[in-house]
């Protein structure tokens, strides 16, 4: 049967029908005949945040900790453009939303009509795809389009944009079933060919390594747990970059840590050292690589991606594989398994020893102090007493979120949000909040850095209106630390604009908006002091004074290879060459 | 053809490629996309070109299936094989693009252009510059007194070449549609 109903209408249905139980959105002139079907209705819920990035990251955090789709609404001009930054942020980081905004009507467009932007054209190259539909009776079927589309193959941001006149005017409606879908349809299983290649490498290596991705996490729970029982049948140690902490437990016997800039000294080294390298949904990101020309250069390299894109696209591999992470470790493990469950074992226990002996340089050591909160100290406490929890945390973007990845252990997936690609300040506050309203009973820790955390303060307003009892954990060090450490490390130690002055009293600013502070300064009140956010019912913000001018390491300089990393304070001096410096 | 003479044509070279991805020799490729002819899928696939920083050497775009709203989209492009991989993976991914042909790896093709120049000559020279397009199969489509247009279809080496020769006899203004190619034989 033939449904008939208004454009808004059809917008809510939609969403219904794509089980849709949450969206974030700002209301505005342009949306209004849609806020009056959300009005009407109790199955969506509606979170209305105080910032259109806040909704857009919010959705993120929602979409990263369920492996659903989020869902945002926002009106047209300044709505839209307040999602940009969001948009490229799930962009980069391969997160899936549904972006819904506002349009003038159809007969005003082009005429700069009152809050008017050319929001397809500014979102183009920051959305997988987009789209703005000027005809009520294709309303729906593009929005089943739009979840199609940023959930299928490599996730991504998808926006829809919608004239006020096609939400008034009255169309037909269509079933995500007979959406017409059939254009975009991203191969799932990888070439068996090349998987039986990649086994083959596997069995006779000697020094193998999978470095592991965002990739694991996007595939979903499945491709982790295969990951899991390959790496551990095989004994094949596993690194992972941050965007794909928790694939493979922490506590699990092959992990040696995060890889990277500021990755552990064994990962980095093993990653050099291998001689085969096997690539899992990961993108050999530039804060991965180093440099290029000396990057793991002894290894027979396989590359596992689903997007053809990502293949060759800054590192030459020897087997690629298209396809979806879990799609083909379950054929690899197949094909393994059938063929004898081959390895290398002597070569492989001796390749362990080695990892040991990297491991026992403890990369991340650092001096403490009885007299002032060391960052590091702080997020070993957090983990010590929050590991028990149900828990989820989230990140701003700075030195916080490098020693967060490093102290912090992870066994599960969709447990670590973090912005990586894009490094947005001002993402960990909103996302904590899209994870709480996801996981209502969950632990949900937002690791920040006082500057960051000031860029999206506002939402404060949200948890408190809906209660969500999101830890806002700040490692304040009154600096742009991350900034400050490079400036340290590489302009001559001019602290150019590199320190957060006039901060506000947290404890009152948390006081203001019904929720609760905590402030400490002493190592030796840190336990009690976490104990308390953990125990309070409602929102915290925990001002945790740090050490000022703590840098961050390991750090590979940039432009250096992974063997030459900086380990601590003694290292540091002309780390860092001029070709180096114009790197970011 | 790059640096280790891998056989143009040769290879849909998925699975090993041996190539030395920092050769950088550049090439120049003609690509073929099919598109759904949707709005703003032109600025799709050039802002791709514009953004990653990718040449357009040549560029030509029209509906060539009305039922089916299909256009196709000729791309003249130039980059080291690494890039025009890239270049070819990216396209791919582009929501409304449903083929990418590389013409210039995918064995033989046909390529032309269409090409009006407006030569304005009297004399000696006007008479030269008939006898050429005579021998080019130029057509005259406009002629006033003093002055020619020329029609010409043909490769854009054989474009570029009549225009060498006009210039000196008084070309004024020329217009080019852009390469389109097709791969030869029965196959799609
Ligand atoms: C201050 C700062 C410092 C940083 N330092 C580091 C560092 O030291 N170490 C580090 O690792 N990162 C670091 N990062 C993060 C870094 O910038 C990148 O975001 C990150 O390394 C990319 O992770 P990834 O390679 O797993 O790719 P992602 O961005 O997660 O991409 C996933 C890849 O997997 C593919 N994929 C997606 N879904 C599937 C599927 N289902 N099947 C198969 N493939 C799939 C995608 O096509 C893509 O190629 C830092 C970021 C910041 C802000
Ligand atoms: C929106 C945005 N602006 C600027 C930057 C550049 N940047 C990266 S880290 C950083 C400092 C972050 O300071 P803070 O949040 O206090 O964290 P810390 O490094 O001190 O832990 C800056 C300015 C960024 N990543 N994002």
């Amino acid at each position: 049967m033939k449904r008939q109903m208004t454009g808004a209408k059809m917008i809510v249905q939609a969403l219904k029908d794509q089980g849709v139980d949450t969206i974030f959105g700002y209301p505005g002139g342009a949306v209004l005949p849609i806020y009056d079907e959300i009005f009407q209705q109790n199955d969506i819920r509606h979170i209305l945040v105080r910032h259109e990035q806040g909704a857009v990251h919010a959705a993120e955090g929602y979409a990263r900790s369920t492996g659903k789709p989020g869902v945002v609404l926002v009106t047209s001009g300044p709505g839209a453009t307040n999602a940009v930054t969001g948009l490229t942020d799930a962009l980069l980081d391969s997160i899936p939303l549904v972006v819904l905004t506002g349009q003038v009507p159809t007969f005003m467009i082009g005429t700069d009509g009152f809050q008017e932007a050319d929001t397809v054209g500014i979102t183009r190259p920051c959305t997988k795809h987009n789209w703005l539909v000027k005809e009520t009776d294709k309303l729906a079927e593009t929005i089943h389009q739009a979840f199609h589309v940023a959930t299928e193959g490599r996730p991504g941001p998808t926006l829809v944009d919608i004239p006020k006149d096609v939400q008034f005017a009255k169309g037909t409606y269509t079933e995500p079933k007979t959406a017409n879908v059939a254009n975009y349809q991203p191969s799932m299983k990888g070439d068996v060919e090349a998987i039986t290649a990649m086994v083959e490498l596997l069995e006779t290596a000697e020094r193998p390594i999978f470095y592991t991705g965002g990739g694991v996490i996007n595939s979903g729970p499945a491709a982790s747990q295969l990951l899991c029982e390959w790496a551990d049948a095989a004994n094949v140690p596993v690194t992972s970059t941050l965007m794909g902490l928790g694939a493979y437990p922490a506590s699990g016997k092959n992990w040696i840590g995060m890889l990277g800039m500021h990755g552990l000294y064994e990962a980095n080294m093993a990653m050099h050292d291998c001689d085969v390298m096997i690539n899992i949904g990961a993108r050999f990101d530039d804060r991965i690589t180093g440099r290029l020309d000396a990057f793991s250069p002894k290894s027979t390299k396989v590359h596992i991606d689903i997007d053809a894109s990502s293949i060759n696209k800054v590192i030459h591999v020897n087997v690629p594989i298209i396809g979806d992470v879990g799609h083909v470790l379950e054929d690899a493990l197949k094909i393994w398994k059938a063929r004898g469950r081959k390895t290398n074992a002597e070569a492989l226990s001796k390749w362990h020893a080695q990892i040991d002996e990297w491991r026992a340089r403890r990369c991340l050591s650092y001096i403490n102090s009885d007299k002032i909160i060391k960052p590091q100290y702080a997020l070993q406490r957090l983990e010590a007493l929050t590991k028990k929890y149900d828990r989820y945390i989230t990140t701003e973007v700075g030195q916080h979120q490098m020693w967060a990845a490093q102290f912090l252990g992870f066994e599960a997936p969709n447990r670590w949000m973090t912005s990586g690609g894009l490094g947005t300040m001002g993402y960990g506050f909103p996302a904590s909040i899209g994870v709480q309203v996801a996981h209502p009973d969950a632990l949900v820790i937002n690791v920040a850095g006082e500057a960051s955390w000031l860029m999206n303060m506002q939402e404060m307003g949200t948890a408190a209106q809906y209660r969500l009892p999101v830890k806002q954990f700040i490692l304040n060090n009154e600096r742009l630390g991350m900034v400050r450490q490079w400036q340290e490390l590489l302009h001559g130690e001019r602290y150019s604009h590199s320190w957060s002055e006039s901060l506000p009293d947290f404890v009152k600013l948390a006081e203001a908006f019904g929720a609760k502070g905590i402030l400490c300064t002493d190592p030796a009140d840190l336990d009690d002091a976490i104990m308390e956010m953990i125990e309070y019912d409602g929102p915290v913000i925990f001002d945790c004074l740090v050490e000022k001018h703590e840098n961050c390491f390991p750090m590979i300089p940039s432009g250096k290879a992974h063997n030459d990393m900086i380990m601590g304070e003694a290292d540091t001096s002309d780390a860092i060459g001029d070709t180096g410096a114009v790197l970011v | 053809m790059s640096a280790l003479k891998i056989k143009k044509g040769s290879s849909s070279h998925s699975a090993y490629d041996l190539r030395d991805p920092n050769a950088d020799v550049v090439e120049s490729h003609t690509l073929a996309c099919v598109v759904d002819n949707e709005a703003g899928v032109l600025a799709r696939v050039i802002g791709l070109f514009s953004g990653r920083g990718y040449n357009i050497e040549s560029l030509t775009v029209a509906e060539v299936n009305h039922e089916f709203h299909r256009s196709r989209i000729t791309i003249v492009t130039s980059g080291t094989p690494q890039v025009i991989e890239q270049i070819k993976a990216q396209l791919g991914r582009i929501v409304p693009v449903h083929r990418v042909h590389d013409l210039t790896v995918e064995g033989a093709s046909v390529e032309r252009e269409l090409a009006l120049f407006k030569v304005a000559a009297t004399g000696e020279q006007r008479v030269e510059s008939l006898r050429l397009a005579d021998i080019f199969r130029a057509n005259v489509v406009d002629s006033t007194l003093n002055s020619f247009i020329f029609e010409m279809t043909g490769t854009s080496e054989k474009i570029d070449a009549f225009a060498d020769l006009m210039r000196p006899l008084g070309l004024v203004e020329t217009a080019r549609t852009g390469v389109a190619a097709l791969g030869r034989g029965p196959e799609k």
